[in-house]
């Protein structure tokens, strides 16, 4: 496996060798799939589109319905305008939404077609929406798209009238539906009124019923989406997908926002909590401090399997921040944390909680690929990787213990249901990776040292 | 209302006037039916089409294994095509031992790439992929903004072979070119073509000697395939392009026979290869028992050696006796279902003969990107009319080789052949259907869903982007693209496998679970008051 990989590193700067990050128009799909009976549309030729959805039902198991302007070589001379007009029609025909959510790919961008133009001279049905929001896939990475079609629905759709809604704003950022759904557990469990966005719970993991639904129930309505500018405050967790929308929030409505990490591991989820509690006034319940000390528990018992291993993690740029926290509670040691995503934030709140840990010795870096960060593995080894299903090339051929987590993850099955986030979520993921530990000293050791109690 | 009517039904009638040209039903002589395919589908549709880049990197070079392809673009395509197609390939001698089928090139185009031109880009990437791999060949991919950006890969690649003198091909594929992953086959072909084929020496080392173009060894299928014809005895020189490599494509010529399976995406190839080196092709389908020993019989025939015929049908009914028990079996739980197939540009046509081995008839099927002569037979092909999407698209045209032409057979003796098999013919999926099936081209989520409510087929073969849509419905749903991750299914081992996989996709435990004890016990007794719900 990934035998053509040799281990001296050589420096590169125009070859991108197994990246660790994907386009924008992606994100922009996910992003709109959260939102309630909305069909996402990709500006472009049909393969971006036809990709994505592969991509997101690879991922989901679960189908992920969108439309394509079908660019052909005239189009990308004469510009896509017709090609919109059309397929706004015929999505509207066929497909019944009650929103259109379009993004733009390469070949839109380049040929520079003007999508706000385009929509205000649309012949849109009464009461139905178009919006659309710009996905250049040469600039940033799919959490760039995420945060793009955010801001694109909140473009078009929030108001602020004169009545607050007494809800507070929370951005998930780039979730599972697992994660959103504890996520709003927590809210609710600390009594604060929310309006999740996006939030694909009931529809990236919706039932088996016997009859399909194009639009399962489920998602931001577009009602709360409207009502984004009345919320009283913002939650906003992760600091690379979410700030911008955080930020044009409190520079649009004044409504001000709180922007914390993705809440895995304990410290990020109490300060989850803080801010929950912020909003509500409310004291946690006892079911949550229960919770807390069911995984700081587990932490203690099993810190001896965990403690000074050495991970490498990677993914997106907020999962990764979120993993290397819980990873640094359990006694591991990040050795190599990378991020496809060029987001030099990233490498300086890595950086900052690591020297938190007075944790040395480790290699941060955004923009990143897979193949830099299997050679290093190559030259100075590690006893985890922690990351999406791409790194199983890696796993394999340095036979190394692997969890996985962010997105994508292609190959196993269940794990968009159940959480990362939260105190829950933090209790499987240390299940998971002391898990994969024990059954690798398991595996290695000689009979004599073959435990039955561990 | 018949099944067609009911599935134009519920169209506007702007996209009704489009699509009913697309869908027929099938009458007791199809051969007078026509049906419109190869055109632009209508944006918003929900097609389940991809695009030119990934015909071309995605299905016919991309399996390539000792080839540094790089993708030339922002990094979203060479993303999606790495590692996702199952095109399974092992280094080996012939490969240089080089395997870059684990691997993701590409330029990762940024915004000043973009607005600046990215040759320079692409040219420094060749230059590391050369340091980090040294590959014998490197082939440049294009995604939609190449072409509008005006990068010359054609340049690039010919500075890159007198640079480093090795074999560079660049592929003008942009997303955008033609009306689906179709044009990219052809852009393929002409450049393996034009560049590679014909350039190797080494002779075949077997009395009888083949190519299998158009087999990707999806899930293992070329491996089983050649299983058996190495059984036989032949000498298997290339393979278009399953666990290909650049090392063998170059001696494709001097191979006897070429045979052809998936027909739509190498058929350029084909035809091309009889013209220069006069090499016969012979429509050729592994899918199916009883049509992989009609296959090997054509091909016994075609070399007409009674040792070879004897060895011929010594390998079958060994093969045969081999599996007898598991198809009994299979046959019993499969026997009277129906089947619906979306896929590939040969596969809804050769799944339909394999389907039958158990007694399932297919009663919808179709392709995403296929021609009208994937469905009608090649006869049609001077009658197809040419449109501005298909004249983009580049035709070579090749001649007789004075050095390597050389026909196996006189013209007579080929019309002869002719007459008993498809020899440089093929005669489409539509004359193995049967009255009242319904063919659709280019289907979209919308027909799926229809296809699904009104002709309830038992089960429902595609791709990814349907699968759990149909699932939903309650329909076993198999994707035949990847296999749902399984395979072979090809020759005698592969039927095996495909009954048991599709008798475990109908059968599972989980299907009689999906509704619940009290929506089926009603809670109050005597409030049925009639009607079918």
């Amino acid at each position: 496996m990934l035998d053509m990989t040799p281990k001296e590193v050589k420096e590169r700067s125009a070859l991108r060798i197994n990246p660790c990050k994907t386009c924008q128009p992606v994100g922009a799909m996910y992003c709109a799939l959260g939102v309630a009976k909305c069909m996402p549309h990709s500006h472009g030729s049909q393969g971006c589109c036809s990709y994505h959805r592969t991509v997101l039902s690879r991922h989901f198991k679960e189908p992920a319905i969108a439309a394509s302007s079908s660019f052909t070589e005239g189009t990308s001379v004469f510009g896509g305008r017709s090609n919109i007009n059309t397929s706004v029609k015929n999505i509207f025909d066929m497909y019944d939404p009650d929103i259109i959510a379009i993004h733009t790919t390469c070949l839109s961008e380049t040929i520079g077609d003007d999508l706000n133009s385009y929509i205000l001279d649309m012949d849109i049905p009464e009461g139905k929406k178009v919006i659309h929001c710009n996905t250049p896939s040469y600039s940033g990475s799919h959490v760039n798209g995420f945060t793009n079609m955010m801001l694109g629905f909140m473009n078009y759709l929030a108001k602020k009238s004169e009545t607050p809604n007494g809800k507070t704003a929370i951005f998930p950022g780039w979730q599972n539906p697992g994660d959103e759904r504890e996520l709003k557990r927590m809210a609710t469990l600390m009594g604060v009124p929310y309006i999740m966005f996006p939030d694909h719970t009931g529809v990236m993991d919706a039932p088996m019923t016997g009859s399909y639904e194009y639009y399962p129930e489920g998602g931001t309505s577009i009602e709360d989406i409207k009502s984004l500018g009345d919320c009283d405050s913002v939650l906003a967790l992760g600091e690379i997908t979410c700030t911008e929308p955080a930020e044009y929030m409190e520079k649009k409505f004044k409504v001000p926002y709180k922007l914390i990490p993705m809440p895995i591991g304990v410290a990020f989820t109490d300060a989850y909590l803080m801010a929950l509690q912020m909003a509500s006034k409310n004291e946690v319940p006892k079911q949550l401090e229960v919770e807390r000390g069911q995984l700081v528990d587990l932490m203690l018992d099993s810190h001896q399997y965990t403690y000074q291993k050495k991970a490498a993690i990677f993914g997106d740029p907020d999962t990764v921040i979120g993993l290397t926290s819980i990873c640094l509670e359990m006694g591991i040691i990040p050795k190599y944390v990378i991020t496809g995503t060029p987001k030099e934030d990233f490498t300086r709140k890595i950086k900052s909680m690591l020297e938190q840990y007075n944790v040395t010795d480790c290699t941060v870096k955004a923009n990143a690929d897979l193949f830099e960060l299997h050679q290093w593995i190559k030259n100075s080894p590690i006893d985890i990787l922690i990351g999406t299903s791409y790194g199983k090339q890696i796993a394999r051929a340095e036979d190394i213990p692997f969890v996985r987590a962010g997105f994508p993850v292609l190959d196993r099955y269940g794990g968009t249901l159940l959480p990362f986030v939260g105190y829950t979520g933090g209790i499987r993921f240390v299940e998971k990776v002391t898990s994969a530990l024990m059954d690798r000293q398991d595996r290695d050791c000689t009979d004599e040292d073959f435990e039955l109690v561990m | 209302m018949d099944d067609r009517t009911r599935l134009l039904d519920k169209y506007s009638a702007r996209v009704y006037k489009n699509r009913k040209e697309h869908i027929i039903s099938l009458e007791e002589d199809a051969s007078n039916q026509s049906i419109t395919a190869n055109t632009r589908t209508i944006p918003g549709v929900m097609t389940a089409r991809g695009c030119c880049y990934a015909g071309c990197k995605g299905v016919v070079v991309g399996p390539l294994k000792d080839v540094c392809i790089i993708t030339h673009g922002p990094i979203g395509c060479g993303y999606y095509s790495w590692g996702t197609r199952r095109n399974k390939a092992k280094a080996d001698e012939e490969s240089g031992n080089k395997n870059f089928i684990p691997y993701c090139l590409s330029t990762d185009m940024q915004e000043s790439d973009i607005v600046f031109g990215g040759e320079k880009k692409l040219e420094k990437a060749i230059e590391e992929a050369m340091d980090i791999f040294d590959p014998k060949c490197i082939m440049i991919c294009s995604t939609c903004p190449i072409g509008l950006i005006g990068d010359d890969v054609q340049a690039v690649a010919r500075r890159t072979e007198a640079k480093y003198g090795i074999k560079a091909i660049g592929y003008s594929c942009e997303g955008y070119k033609g009306v689906s992953q179709s044009s990219g086959h052809h852009i393929a072909n002409n450049g393996l073509m034009k560049y590679i084929i014909g350039t190797g020496d080494k002779k075949p080392t077997a009395k009888y000697s083949v190519n299998i173009l158009g087999e990707y060894n999806i899930g293992g299928d070329g491996w089983e395939q050649e299983r058996i014809l190495k059984r036989i005895g032949y000498d298997v020189v290339s393979v278009f392009t399953g666990d290909g490599s650049y090392e063998t494509m170059k001696n494709a010529h001097l191979a006897d026979l070429n045979l052809v399976m998936c027909h739509r995406s190498i058929n350029y190839i084909a035809e091309m290869m009889q013209t220069k080196y006069g090499t016969d092709w012979l429509k050729v389908n592994f899918i199916g028992i009883g049509a992989t020993c009609k296959s090997l019989r054509d091909m016994a025939k075609y070399f007409d050696d009674p040792e070879l015929t004897k060895r011929t049908e010594e390998v079958i009914e060994d093969e045969l006796a081999a599996i007898y028990d598991d198809l009994e079996y299979f046959k019993t739980k499969l026997k009277g279902k129906t089947a619906g197939i979306f896929v590939g540009g040969s596969r809804a046509h050769h799944y339909q003969m394999l389907l039958r081995d158990f007694g399932v008839e297919t009663i919808v099927a179709g392709y995403e990107f296929a021609h009208r002569d994937d469905y009608e037979g090649r006869e049609v092909i001077p009658t197809i009319k040419e449109d501005a999407d298909n004249k983009n698209i580049e035709t070579i045209s090749v001649e007789a080789d004075a050095a390597l032409f050389k026909k196996k057979y006189s013209d007579e003796k080929l019309e002869e052949l002719k007459k008993e098999m498809e020899l440089d013919a093929y005669a489409g999926m539509i004359p193995d259907m049967k009255k009242g099936y319904v063919v659709v081209d280019d289907y979209n989520h919308f027909e799926t869903e229809q296809i699904i409510k009104t002709m309830k087929p038992d089960i429902f073969f595609s791709g990814i982007k349907d699968k759990y849509a149909i699932q939903k419905d309650g329909v076993t749903s198999r994707q035949m693209h990847s296999y749902d991750y399984s395979g072979p299914y090809a020759g005698f081992k592969g039927a095996v496998q495909f009954g048991h996989d599709v008798t475990m996709s109908l059968y599972t435990n989980a299907w009689a679970l999906v509704t619940p004890p009290w929506k089926k016990t009603p809670m109050l007794q005597g409030t049925l008051t009639g009607g079918e719900k």
